[in-house]
């Protein structure tokens, strides 16, 4: 069985939206609780590639889009998360995992101000010491 | 009582080219641990991305990195691509070819860049000039057929800017040529020789798991037995119509880190011969106009791997995100790995993909082992040396 199939069977129950942009872009949609067992299935058990992460500030709330890569097809599947709290975004850390996580969460923790939960290391990657607290360069004024 | 040692190198020191401050906790001549510090020179690339248009954009990604500078721009317009339904159904077919020529010419320069500086860390001058020497050339080309040695600024959406002159493929076929017998070369002063075997077997070895683990790209990957290759696995440019290898290696060491870098070349210059041989006439740009709303993901096979863009388009002139993951971003990571374990000496070379240099003990803190507290700093070991030649003033009396 392809692995899309593998991952369309085994979470049925935690995708709210599956879309493929074209053959080798594949996006799902889930709730951000559901991260970790997801991504559990994806890296651990079917053998996906973690890529990075995308973080992102919209007017509907703060989304990730995780990118794993299926390399034996060329695809990438981008499971998409949407925090709507944005005072206080939170969300399941992926380090514990794999290690391969950390920084990209480092990264988002400073530049989004997601605050990842069970983080071995969360602190600043990028940015200078001297950077205010609170301050975060990559969210955006929406107008409301 | 027994000591931790911490050996800072850098941020700043004359032989690293880039800033980056490693923090080698040693016990004896042991690493125990290894400290990475980033953001000397993050410039903040994404949220500039977000103020210019779709069309500056390869310009300012060029600049992220001087070496793979094609690369960023390259896997960038890819993600618009994505956007406009796939390179292959927008861009014509000469430009794939430009492109992918470009892209190995790249990996050229770059893999004998690294040889270069790699021995140049194991104290093997003689390949270090060798192999920048027999790197000028290929810049040579690049000045011929763009215009310039680095920042080529050649990618463009919908293809790229400058064609290749019919006149210009016989002196790059020359070069070609004439590297052969260098890379020839270059495979038995480094493969065949013992000093460079004892100094590199079996130093800085990632194993097969750990690079899954801390998802470890490129050469490094592919040197510990993962057999992944973007441009194999998700073609691109005219990848997908030539033949060529990926090269795998099994032990995970950096003699195994430097084979697949010195066979890749071999593969480079085949694919650039094919792609010259293959290329067919006809336009190079597509005129792409505008950008609909939509995301995108485009990635490339940077000299050091595997190198990601998004870009997330609300149909206006400008990306509203654009998000870029260089290979080193995952690479320098797993030394934590390769580093710990080994000895300080070793730690330059394992380090050496990313450039440091060890030799910057001007300031050093002394740690109890157990407790991590301060036992000497800079300051207490000055008030020893000034009382140690106090002693030895009043031992030699006055003479």
């Amino acid at each position: 069985m392809a692995v899309l199939d593998k991952i369309r069977e085994r979470l049925a129950d935690k995708i709210i939206n599956w879309h493929e942009h074209s053959e080798k872009r594949i996006y799902i949609l889930i709730k951000p609780q559901d991260i970790r067992k997801v991504a559990t299935l994806l890296f651990k058990d079917l053998g996906l590639r973690f890529i990075i992460a995308t973080g992102q500030d919209t007017p509907q709330g703060i989304e990730i889009l995780y990118h794993f890569s299926i390399d034996k097809t060329g695809q990438i599947i981008s499971v998409r998360v949407l925090i709507e709290d944005k005072k206080k975004p939170e969300i399941e850390s992926l380090a514990p995992l794999f290690p391969g996580a950390e920084w990209i969460e480092r990264e988002m923790w400073e530049m989004l101000g997601i605050k990842f939960i069970g983080h071995p290391n969360l602190k600043r990657l990028l940015l200078a010491e001297e950077w205010p607290e609170g301050k975060y360069p990559l969210r955006q004024e929406h107008e409301s | 009582m027994s000591h931790k040692v911490i050996i800072p190198i850098g941020p700043y020191h004359p032989l690293q080219e880039e800033p980056e401050l490693f923090r080698l906790y040693v016990e004896g001549e042991k690493v125990v641990d290894i400290d990475i510090v980033l953001g000397y020179v993050h410039r903040g690339i994404e949220k500039l991305s977000e103020s210019k248009h779709f069309d500056q954009v390869p310009f300012l990604v060029e600049r992220i990195c001087g070496i793979c500078s094609s690369s960023h721009p390259c896997a960038y317009v890819l993600a618009v691509e994505d956007i406009l339904g796939g390179e292959a159904n927008v861009v014509p077919e000469r430009a794939l070819y430009i492109r992918t020529i470009i892209e190995e010419m790249q990996r050229l320069h770059s893999h004998l860049l690294w040889l270069g500086l790699a021995a140049h860390f194991i104290g093997y001058n003689t390949v270090w000039m060798w192999s920048w020497r027999y790197r000028e050339p290929v810049l040579d080309c690049f000045e011929m057929i763009t215009g310039n040695r680095q920042n080529y600024g050649i990618m463009k959406i919908g293809g790229v800017r400058k064609d290749i002159r019919d006149e210009d493929i016989g002196v790059l076929k020359k070069t070609l040529e004439d590297l052969v017998p260098v890379v020839d070369m270059f495979r038995g002063a480094v493969m065949d020789d013992p000093v460079i075997k004892a100094r590199l077997k079996g130093v800085g070895v990632l194993n097969k798991q750990q690079v899954i683990d801390w998802c470890v790209v490129g050469p490094t990957a592919r040197a510990s037995g993962l057999n992944i290759d973007i441009r194999r696995d998700d073609p691109y440019g005219a990848y997908d119509r030539i033949n060529w290898n990926v090269i795998v290696e099994e032990e995970g060491d950096i003699f195994a880190k430097t084979k697949v870098r010195i066979l890749e070349m071999y593969e480079s210059i085949s694919i650039i011969r094919q792609c010259l041989d293959k290329m067919p006439h006809g336009p190079i740009d597509a005129d792409v106009k505008d950008i609909p709303p939509g995301e995108g993901i485009g990635r490339v096979e940077a000299p050091r791997g595997e190198c990601f863009h998004y870009v997330r388009s609300d149909g206006t002139n400008r990306p509203i995100r654009h998000k870029i993951r260089a290979p080193s971003f995952m690479n320098v990571a797993s030394n934590k790995i390769s580093a710990v374990g080994g000895t300080i000496s070793d730690a330059a070379i394992t380090l050496a993909a990313v450039d440091p240099c060890y030799c910057c003990t001007e300031r050093l803190i002394v740690l109890d082992r157990d407790t991590d507290k301060k036992v000497m700093n800079g300051w207490k070991l000055i008030e020893l040396s000034q009382a140690k030649t106090e002693k030895l003033k009043k031992d030699l009396g006055d003479r």
